[in-house]
């Protein structure tokens, strides 16, 4: 997919820079890097937009399935052995497309003609592998949302906004930040059950 | 060991965080104890979940974060079609009703020809009992995905104690409400619930008993923002007997009353609000109180026990000050107050359809 459409107009030197750069970019998305993300958002999001707008949807349309195939993308950037093959903008455009056409159907807004882009590339298995690691997501997310308050707090400042014990004892009232340990780890005692709960039933 | 003791033992060693010595020991009584080797199992995939759960939350706040600021800075524009892909679209978009309405019109005229030609009634009357169902087949798919949409799961712990405090509505579409102070006392939890019955965590951003303002923030992530305001602060002079309308949840659902404007102030003189006559219950404390322009000029907030629909309104210019001290409190709050309404001079009902996707149920959770 590296190839362009007369690769002899252009310079092979330029081609492997390029290429280099994407997979650079694509990386850091995995790492959850602002900058790349900013930088794919801006350079990408037109196009999803007109895409989208153009083919029946609306500007909240747009961002949430360009928001879906930003965390298609960062879970790829994330596996291991996955290859990027071709260029980020063509595998969101053709992520996009496919979601969108799902969601049309999904709608009943009749098949509608979604215009062609000259690459495209196969994402069905991606997205399969992307509605599992959503459901584990969620299985979480409901498991959280029973836990109840403090544990929440508590759990989510480790966890998710990756502050330390001191930090977290300080925030949430604690004299030292051994009880806030002794907490941390009650509270996961308790999401882990319901967490496993959860996971049974899905 | 008690439970909690397990899993920082073997949060320590999955992290690699033990010495060869406890490791050693540790991986012995893993042997010994197959309840513990149980326990690291269990506990690796957890906390993998775990990680991956809050990687993939930070992920999605960074992706808000950054829409938002591009959004800010201008590099994302809301898309203006051509005249020709919107008249494609619309036909699109209505395609469906199109041909219903057509299939309606081919039964009528199947009737009548039906009508006409009573040599041979039978066939003609098959056909039509058969379109007949294909329409109410339609109906009744559309009926399923109302009710799917409506069968939404509240977020809200069954068993916790709530009271259905009042009304709120956006002055902020990033999630900020305004509502009446006194709708929230005692809460612990703060849910609002979208006209379409989707229910989003928020907290009071600040309050200020005195004039009964209050200001919430939505800090749920499933909440992406409304669609702009149609609505904003009015600054024109209020005049007596002009008329008002509210919206606001007396009940379960969104409810729309009129009514005008009968004094300057309120109870006892009180300046910082005005009195006006509407039928209004408890439910709709917190919720606007709109002039014909719809800009908003108040908020409701009490009625007089003694009188029948004597209500009385905080002045929405109160609003606006407390947001100015939020403002210039170190808090990073950064909201934005409309002050021109896009409303004027279009129906009530048009004026109600634009207005109720912005009005929400405060739901106080007190336990």
């Amino acid at each position: 997919m590296w190839v362009t459409k007369n690769p002899l107009r252009v310079l092979k030197k330029r081609i492997v820079a390029s290429q280099d750069q994407e997979l650079a970019v694509f990386r850091a998305i995995g790492n959850n890097d602002k900058s790349a993300i900013e930088s794919v958002y801006s350079e990408n999001y037109a196009l999803i937009q007109h895409f989208v707008i153009s083919n029946n949807g609306t500007e909240d349309d747009a961002r949430d399935i360009f928001q879906e195939a930003m965390m298609v993308l960062y879970e790829k950037a994330r596996q291991q052995d996955f290859e990027l093959t071709c260029q980020i903008r063509t595998y969101l455009y053709s992520v996009c497309r496919r979601l969108w056409l799902k969601k049309l159907q999904y709608a009943r807004r009749m098949e509608t003609q979604v215009e062609n882009f000259d690459k495209l590339v196969p994402v069905e298995e991606d997205l399969e592998d992307h509605d599992k690691l959503t459901l584990q997501y969620q299985t979480m997310r409901t498991a959280m949302g029973k836990i109840g308050e403090p544990c929440k707090s508590l759990i989510e400042a480790f966890y998710v906004h990756r502050k330390n014990m001191h930090e977290i004892a300080g925030y949430f009232g604690y004299t030292n930040a051994d009880n806030a340990k002794n907490q941390k780890y009650k509270c996961l005692v308790r999401l882990k059950k319901l967490f496993f709960a959860q996971y049974k039933n899905a | 060991m008690d439970q909690s003791q397990i899993a920082e033992v073997v949060e320590r060693y999955l992290k690699g965080e033990m010495d060869s010595q406890e490791k050693q020991a540790f991986e012995e009584a893993r042997k010994n104890n197959p309840e513990l080797d149980q326990a690291v199992v269990e506990y690796h995939f957890f906390f993998e979940e775990m990680v991956r759960y809050g990687e993939v939350r930070r992920f999605k706040s960074n992706l808000y974060d950054t829409h938002h600021t591009l959004q800010e800075n201008g590099e994302i524009k809301e898309l203006q079609l051509t005249a020709g892909t919107r008249i494609i679209n619309m036909w699109n978009k209505y395609r469906r009703v199109v041909a219903v309405a057509a299939s309606i019109a081919g039964i009528t005229t199947l009737f009548i020809s039906g009508m006409i030609t009573l040599f041979s009634p039978n066939r003609p009357i098959r056909d039509i009992e058969e379109l007949r169902r294909k329409v109410s087949n339609l109906e009744k798919q559309s009926n399923n995905q109302t009710a799917e949409i409506k069968n939404f799961k509240s977020k809200i712990e069954p068993g916790a104690d709530v009271k259905f405090g009042g009304t709120s509505f956006l002055i902020d579409q990033k999630g900020y409400l305004v509502t009446s102070a006194h709708v929230l006392k005692g809460a612990n939890r703060i849910y609002v619930q979208s006209n379409d019955g989707v229910d989003y965590l928020a907290e009071i951003v600040k309050e200020d008993l005195n004039t009964d303002i209050a200001i919430l923030k939505i800090t749920d992530e499933e909440f992406k923002g409304n669609k702009q305001l149609p609505y904003g602060l009015g600054k024109s002079r209020n005049e007596l007997a002009e008329p008002v309308f509210t919206m606001g949840y007396p009940k379960d659902e969104i409810v729309y009353n009129e009514g005008y404007l009968s004094a300057k102030s309120g109870l006892q003189g009180d300046t910082m609000s005005f009195q006006i006559t509407i039928s209004a219950n408890p439910g709709n404390s917190g919720g606007p109180v709109f002039n014909k322009n719809g800009e908003i000029i108040g908020i409701l907030n009490a009625r007089q026990a003694s009188a029948s629909g004597v209500v009385f309104a905080t002045k929405a210019k109160y609003i606006q000050t407390l947001v100015d001290e939020i403002k210039n409190s170190d808090k990073e709050e950064n909201i934005r107050v409309k002050t021109v309404s896009t409303l004027k001079g279009i129906s009530k009902p048009e004026q109600a359809k634009k207005v109720q996707d912005h009005i929400y149920m405060v739901k106080v959770v007190l336990s």
